[in-house]
């Protein structure tokens, strides 16, 4: 087995030549051997030293760990003594064992990695960029259009290149602009559980919030259990001064059954039909685009889907967190496919995390600085349009404990295909509505309550959106560079841009 | 007639220098199931045989559609799982990360025996991320000199 391992040491060592920076190389002789996780290109937060993974943005999982905590606290500590002596010691049991549940499942939902894609080496990326110019031919004027066609199960899918990962996403795969990472079978950004779901989660976040909603039921049932008893013995006002936590308790569970039923409700439909969010919102597999349009992942009955999606094999997580990251260089001949010198480009941009992005996206830039920009199929949006960011805080009071809803800071809305979905979450919020969305399922109703990434499919310059982020990503060297406003769509996204940058 | 000399991988990791790198894309028409195109690249043609390499990536293939197969054993691991609140993955290894560990040893196996004689090194996927395999051309500089 020992030269298995010094294969697969010298593996490592050829990929850390490539993604180390040269400057850093002798420091790092003298200091501690890094851990992936600590220079990750995403927009991830890492605990744990890399055993926890969550989004950037995790003020909202804490309010909704807050809530559930504090909620059932006060159940089990002023409700539980009354309905265990007046009915059976059982209803704490069962509550007890439903709230470790939820509490299990939402923290597995959000400390797991949902499916990250890690992005393409250098010589990967550089390989798939001479095949793409070689297949369409450098016309001169434009960047070639960046999109495979394959067709699975029948079906004509489209694969879209993503400029971020420098890959073409697999089928079903979608790029989170907040986590700016290309998540495997994204379904959803959720806030609530301060992460993505994706291929990896999506069980943990299913469970999650099918527990919640028994959990919140049977909250509310035994709570009102408990007022309508004790009134019965001491009157009604009395019966609420004595367990004036029970008022609270039965007002968060009567605002929070709603949107967790519904959204749960939600899930069964989408996974007994194996489908993504994604997918439903923007009607990929609808029948109503055109008569032949199916689901080419469905398994074609609702157990198998369901039991795909629920207790299919659990892939492991592709992004390989705690592995250290090798400083030893091997002897290696000139790159032969024209791609600069690592250290070329480097001490401009010292500060950076990730080197191959640097290289690339200075190419990137040095080809599109002379061209006007075709971004049809680039797809890495992330929209906020004024009147949701302006209504929400209103409708957050409503919505309490309700995962997935709207929420105020950087939330982006689902593509402009779509623009009724968007307009009606300003205005209506739990009350069923006509929904001009074209979707006959009953509990579609459900969906306008959330603010979904749809990355796929609306164009957008990706320099824009990069130039967007706060932070110094390395992309924001790639949007200082060019002119997007040369097309009317271009124009109308890029507005749009700069409402995300005024409002976040 | 071209014969390759023989390399052995301490030759190739210490002396040889990298000419090229091919890399075999992903092959989606069954859906997202993890399966690696079995075109054969021209960059090899000199260098290792069609059958060889097919054999190579059909295997791997298999290997996966086995790590993802949706029979008896994944359904009753997948239950027994929720049923203890996922804490059983803390002691027990899933069925997809045995079959990863079976695949790196095949690969392993085949650098050995069938790639690393004739300067060709396979990159297992999963360190690509599942995107590719790497198939990395070392220079054979024993015809060069």
């Amino acid at each position: 087995m020992h030269l298995g391992e010094s294969t697969r040491e010298c593996e490592y060592s050829q990929i850390s030549t490539r993604s180390s920076t040269p400057m850093e190389t002798p420091y790092k002789k003298k200091t501690q051997k890094k851990r992936k996780w600590e220079t990750f290109p995403g927009r991830n937060k890492f605990y744990c030293d890399g055993r926890i993974m969550m989004a950037k943005q995790t003020g909202v999982f804490y309010l909704t760990l807050v809530l559930i905590l504090v909620t059932c606290g006060l159940f089990f500590t002023f409700d539980c003594w009354f309905l265990a002596e007046q009915l059976t010691p059982i209803i704490p049991v069962i509550g007890g064992v439903l709230f470790l549940f939820v509490i299990g499942t939402l923290l597995r939902t959000s400390f797991s990695d949902p499916g990250v894609l890690p992005r393409a080496t250098p010589d990967e990326a550089a390989d798939l960029e001479r095949q793409i110019d070689v297949a369409n031919g450098s016309t001169g004027y434009r960047p070639p259009p960046r999109t495979k066609e394959v067709v699975i199960n029948g079906q004509t899918v489209k694969l879209k290149y993503c400029f971020t990962c420098k890959i073409f996403r697999p089928p079903r795969a979608s790029h989170c602009s907040l986590c700016d990472n290309c998540v495997e079978r994204f379904d959803h950004h959720c806030p609530w559980v301060g992460n993505c779901v994706g291929k990896r989660n999506y069980r943990f976040f299913y469970m999650f919030i099918l527990s919640l909603s028994f959990l919140t039921v049977f909250i509310f049932a035994f709570v009102i259990t408990h007022i309508i008893l004790n009134s019965q013995r001491i009157g009604f006002l009395s019966a609420l001064k004595d367990s004036p936590a029970s008022v609270l308790e039965v007002v968060v569970c009567f605002f929070s059954v709603w949107s967790i039923v519904g959204l749960s409700g939600f899930h069964t439909y989408l996974i007994s039909s194996n489908q993504t969010t994604n997918e439903d919102i923007k009607g990929s597999w609808s029948s109503k685009r055109s008569k032949d349009n199916y689901n080419p992942y469905s398994y074609g009955n609702i157990f198998t889907n369901c039991c795909a999606a629920l207790c299919g094999p659990l892939p492991p997580s592709l992004i390989d967190r705690r592995g250290f990251i090798q400083s030893d260089a091997p002897q290696l001949a000139p790159p032969t496919n024209g791609i600069p010198m690592y250290g070329s480009t480097q001490s401009q941009q010292s500060h950076m995390c990730d080197q191959d992005q640097c290289i690339q996206s200075t190419k990137f830039v040095l080809q599109v600085a002379t061209t006007p920009l075709l971004q049809q199929q680039s797809s890495e949006p992330v929209i906020l349009t004024p009147e949701n960011g302006a209504s929400i805080p209103g409708r957050t009071s409503l919505a309490l404990g309700g995962p997935c809803t709207s929420l105020p800071m950087g939330q982006p809305t689902p593509p402009a295909s779509t623009p009724s979905l968007s307009c009606h979450e300003a205005t209506d919020l739990l009350p069923v509505h006509g929904h001009p969305h074209n979707h006959s399922h009953p509990l579609q109703e459900q969906v306008a309550h959330h603010h979904f990434l749809t990355p796929e499919e609306v164009p957008s310059p990706p320099g824009m959106l990069h130039c967007g982020s706060p932070l110094g990503h390395s992309h924001t060297m790639q949007g200082s560079f060019y002119n997007p406003a040369s097309q009317d769509s271009l124009h109308e996204d890029s507005v749009r841009g700069l409402v995300k940058l005024s409002s976040v | 007639p071209f014969v390759p000399q023989t390399h052995s991988l301490q030759d190739l990791r210490q002396q040889a220098a990298v000419a090229a790198k091919v890399f075999i894309q992903r092959d989606y028409t069954n859906g997202t199931l993890c399966q690696f195109q079995t075109k054969f690249p021209s960059e090899l043609e000199t260098r290792i045989d069609k059958q060889q390499f097919e054999e190579t990536v059909r295997t791997l293939n298999n290997l996966y559609a086995e790590a993802e197969k949706l029979g008896s054993q994944s359904y009753i691991e997948g239950c027994l799982a929720c049923l203890t609140a996922y804490t059983i993955f803390l002691c027990m290894e899933t069925h997809y990360e045995k079959v990863l560990k079976k695949i790196a040893k095949y690969i392993q196996e085949q650098n050995d025996k069938v790639y690393a004689p004739r300067g060709l090194l396979l990159t297992d996927p999963i360190e690509r991320g599942l995107r590719v395999i790497e198939i990395t051309i070392f220079e054979d500089r024993s015809l060069t000199q």
